[in-house]
């Protein structure tokens, strides 16, 4: 039985309504409609990231966005957060490979206030040095906590092999001994270098119409310049391991042991990308964590958790499988994904597999776009990756048109066992 | 594009609230069941949880393999989850597919299959969960802290269970659980979205006006004297980072006092959302708490938070300490914080502010038709609809004397218990 569908007329966002200005300095601005809720989200990115690091300083492009917010010409840290708490408004900044990012949310009459904020932390830090020494220590104890955690060093490892000599191994938040190293004076300099407005792009979605968001833009931002503001570098390709890569890191005095495994992947604009995608949701996202889900923790009971990721970035992406385990199961719930893996490479998914993810994936659009944050995510992720304002409206085409035989191609050019990682960490598994 | 909450009782027992919504083609549905750790005995802990995994292992109408794939063909997410005072199912879907979910949640309100190999399986696979949950320092602290907080309220034990109870609870201990507390006169039906509210009545009638329901006795809950001496646990574990936990018996959801304990809260560790999708808020850097331990250098981080409850549960301050000072420096800074709270009364324009900040976060969640669905039912499962509605408006209402009021009353040293998790090696006497 299908509810009336006269209740009202739902239109996706799309040309007719993200409205994307670009500034004479270069700072685009997609902003969306909607007044059913008094409240603004809004996101963005701009290209001053971990690329830019010193590999001896490794952490400096995220010490950098952390510091953005702990005082500037105008403010001090407990003036800035004193200013958005007061209102129950959040601004926050944290950088990544490629860019920082910038995310928020506020009520609406409280915007011309947050992006006048929102300007000062990025053309006014001053980094006081007590600050500086604060965050650096919050990190080292951040730092302690992560080697102590069984998922994130699996992770980190498996990065750090996978992507080895590319930007893409190492932690965007550096190491102990790098952020050890890092001086004030790295970080007034990185951001007088890397901040400006080219590259900037800014995403608002809620309550506020397209020309209140430019005018608010241009009157914080809309005199920003940076001449200097260098280019992202050419990175290198990354390298295909020739042998597999078997580790396991020992963290002693856990119960349960994190285990990632898997290899390259495509990049978030390869043509093969929506291929893979829908592939890995058969694998390990549909349902319970699709098939590997299914094998690992549904019929064998071996995880509370066992699915699959694909993470397409802008210059490479990984396929990875995960599971919690008990020490004792590790072997075998590898051995299981191993086979699923082999299975997966070998032989088409069925069309009731690729019609149930499709089914998935378009019946789970509106979900994604339930809130003003996140349709201001969405619509930054069209613009990070240029996919035209049209692809909302063109996706459920995009997303039919993938066949079995593409998908198989897809998986066997990624998801070979001659070039796996396979990282676990926490207790030795004799320890079960 | 919103309607006000719609309120329906059936002869069985069950109750249905409906909020119309027509900001996106979506709905979310959501059954609540007045069951979690409270209504838990001896040896039984966990069970509810466990009963939550059950109702995902099938129906005869609906297998457990299928069930999963069902809901995400059309899209829609779903989940559950079990707390202090209830368990909860949802799901979120396209509007057109919403009769899946309407068809799924009537059928296993009743005729979960209960598998015992099933049930063999799911035992594993909550194990796996509490192993997990046990790589925390802060799961282990916050375990030990509860269970000192309380000598007989269930609310003493993890939602989760005992690994000890887990390995013995048999399938007929799971059966008997479920159909004791899985029916209509325990049940409240919250659904929020893109439909009619009378053809949605209908649809939930017909399929529930004759599915048989008898009054639950849940037995009487004892409440459990005050704490009449501080008491101190201390976890030790791997790692090189200390965690300091307070708890302080905090006053049942529905005592009035909940309200000033909430704002108290805001201004000694920063505001906590009532969103549970949507977002949270703000951040909590202009804290009292805040200022004098991480502005300080003493803490890296220091957050608070009371749980609206039926009974009285834990108002509860936790730190990540800095690794060159002492759980007892970092405590001493708190008494401080909290004498000052009973000893002046706080700036009008301090709770004025926490007001706005609840009325910010309230916008937040309800951008989102999940937790408009959520909000709906869940103060009926410790007060009643009003004391959602009745909110921001209780909030606002707070008084300074009120605050320092129950700071005197609720946070008292004698009344608390102060649980600290150790690195191992690590020595208390500060260098």
């Amino acid at each position: 039985m299908i509810m009336r569908q006269s209740v009202s007329q739902h239109a996706l966002p799309g040309p007719e309504d993200i409205v994307r200005t670009v500034l004479p300095n270069g700072i685009t601005i997609l902003t969306w409609t909607n007044q059913t809720s008094p409240s603004v989200a809004f996101s963005g990115f701009l290209p001053a990231g971990s690329v830019f690091d010193p590999r001896e300083k490794l952490g400096l492009a995220a010490f950098t966005a952390a510091g953005l917010m702990r005082g500037t010409a105008q403010r001090s840290f407990q003036q800035i957060y004193d200013d958005q708490e007061s209102v129950g408004a959040s601004l926050g900044f944290s950088a990544s490979t490629h860019t920082v990012g910038v995310g928020g949310r506020c009520l609406a009459e409280d915007l011309p206030m947050m992006l006048k904020l929102l300007a000062e932390c990025l053309l006014q830090p001053i980094f006081p040095p007590e600050q500086v020494e604060r965050l650096r220590s919050q990190a080292m104890t951040s730092f302690a906590i992560r080697a102590q955690d069984t998922a994130e060093m699996a992770s980190l490892t498996f990065d750090e092999i996978l992507f080895a000599g590319h930007p893409y191994a190492l932690p965007d938040d550096g190491y102990t001994e790098t952020v050890a190293t890092i001086q004030r004076e790295d970080l007034t300099a990185f951001h007088r270098r890397h901040y400006g407005p080219r590259g900037l792009v800014l995403s608002v979605a809620g309550a506020v119409t397209a020309q209140q968001v430019v005018d608010q833009v241009v009157e914080a931002l809309g005199s920003w310049t940076n001449p200097d503001q260098p280019f992202e570098p050419l990175l290198p390709d990354v390298q295909t391991l020739v042998v597999p890569v078997r580790r396991h890191i020992y963290i002693p005095g856990k119960t349960q042991v994190d285990l990632v495994l898997g290899s390259l992947g495509p990049k978030r604009t390869d043509p093969d990308y929506q291929a893979a995608s829908l592939g890995n949701n058969i694998l390990g996202q549909f349902g319970m964590m699709g098939r590997i889900g299914s094998i690992v923790r549904e019929k064998s009971g071996l995880a509370y958790s066992a699915s699959t990721s694909l993470n397409g970035s802008r210059a490479a992406g990984s396929w990875e499988l995960s599971a919690g385990v008990a020490p004792e199961n590790l072997e075998r719930v590898i051995e299981l994904m191993m086979a699923e893996v082999g299975h997966f490479t070998r032989e088409p998914v069925s069309s009731e597999e690729l019609k149930d993810s499709q089914s998935s994936y378009i019946g789970g659009l509106p979900l994604s776009l339930e809130s003003n944050a996140g349709v201001s995510r969405v619509i930054l992720n069209i613009e990070r990756y240029q996919l035209g304002l049209d692809y909302l409206l063109n996706y459920a085409s995009m997303i039919e048109s993938i066949t079995p035989e593409q998908i198989l191609e897809t998986a066997q050019r990624y998801l070979d066992p001659a070039h796996f990682v396979i990282i676990s960490a926490g207790p030795h598994p004799s320890e079960g | 594009m919103t309607s006000e909450p719609c309120y329906k009782l059936l002869p069985n027992g069950l109750a249905i609230y409906l909020m119309e919504i027509h900001t996106a083609p979506i709905i979310s549905h959501w059954v609540w069941y007045r069951v979690g750790s409270r209504y838990e005995t001896t040896g039984l802990t966990g069970i509810s949880h466990w009963v939550e995994h059950m109702q995902f292992k099938g129906t005869p109408r609906f297998p457990t393999s299928q069930l999963d794939k069902a809901i995400s063909r059309t899209g829609g997410v779903w989940n559950a989850f079990t707390y202090l005072d209830w368990t909860t199912f949802y799901e979120t879907l396209p509007a057109s597919q919403i009769d899946l979910a309407l068809d799924l949640e009537c059928d296993r309100m009743t005729a979960s299959l209960f598998d015992p190999a099933e049930v063999e399986a799911e035992r594993n696979v909550i194990l796996a969960e509490l192993e997990g949950n046990q790589n925390e320092p802060r799961f282990r602290l916050g375990e030990a802290v509860q269970k000192a907080a309380f000598d007989h309220h269930p609310y003493r034990n993890e939602v989760i269970g005992s690994r000890e109870d887990l390995k013995q609870i048999q399938r007929s201990h799971l059966f008997a659980h479920y159909r004791r507390y899985y029916q209509p006169a325990n049940a409240i039906i919250a659904v929020a979205g893109d439909f009619d509210a009378g053809e949605m009545f209908e649809r939930l009638t017909n399929r529930y006006a004759d599915v048989p329901s008898s009054p639950v006795n849940a037995g009487v809950v004892p409440l459990e004297p005050l704490l009449t001496a501080e008491r101190s646990v201390e976890v030790t574990g791997p790692g090189s980072t200390t965690y300091l936990q307070l708890a302080y018996r905090a006053p049942a959801a529905s005592n009035p006092d909940f309200f000033p304990l909430t704002i108290l809260d805001s201004l000694l560790c920063g505001p906590t959302s009532l969103n549970m999708f949507g977002g949270g808020g703000t951040t909590n850097k202009t804290s009292r708490l805040y200022k004098a331990l991480v502005e300080t250098e003493l803490a890296v981080s220091v957050r608070g938070g009371i749980q609206a409850t039926i009974d009285p549960f834990l108002y509860e301050i936790s730190t990540t300490l800095r690794p060159e000072h002492t759980p007892d420096q970092v405590l001493a800074v708190v008494n401080d914080q909290i004498s000052r709270l009973q000893d002046e009364l706080v700036p009008e324009a301090e709770i004025a502010r926490a007001a706005k900040q609840a009325r910010a976060m309230f916008a937040y969640g309800s951008e989102n038709i999940t937790n408009q669905a959520f909000w709906l039912g869940y103060a009926e499962m410790f007060a009643g609809y009003d004391w959602f509605v009745d909110y921001v408006k209780n909030l606002a209402q707070v008084t300074p004397p009120d605050v320092q009021r129950v700071a005197r009353n609720y946070l008292q040293a004698q009344q608390r218990v102060v649980g600290m998790y150790l690195p191992a090696g690590f020595s208390e006497k500060a260098p």
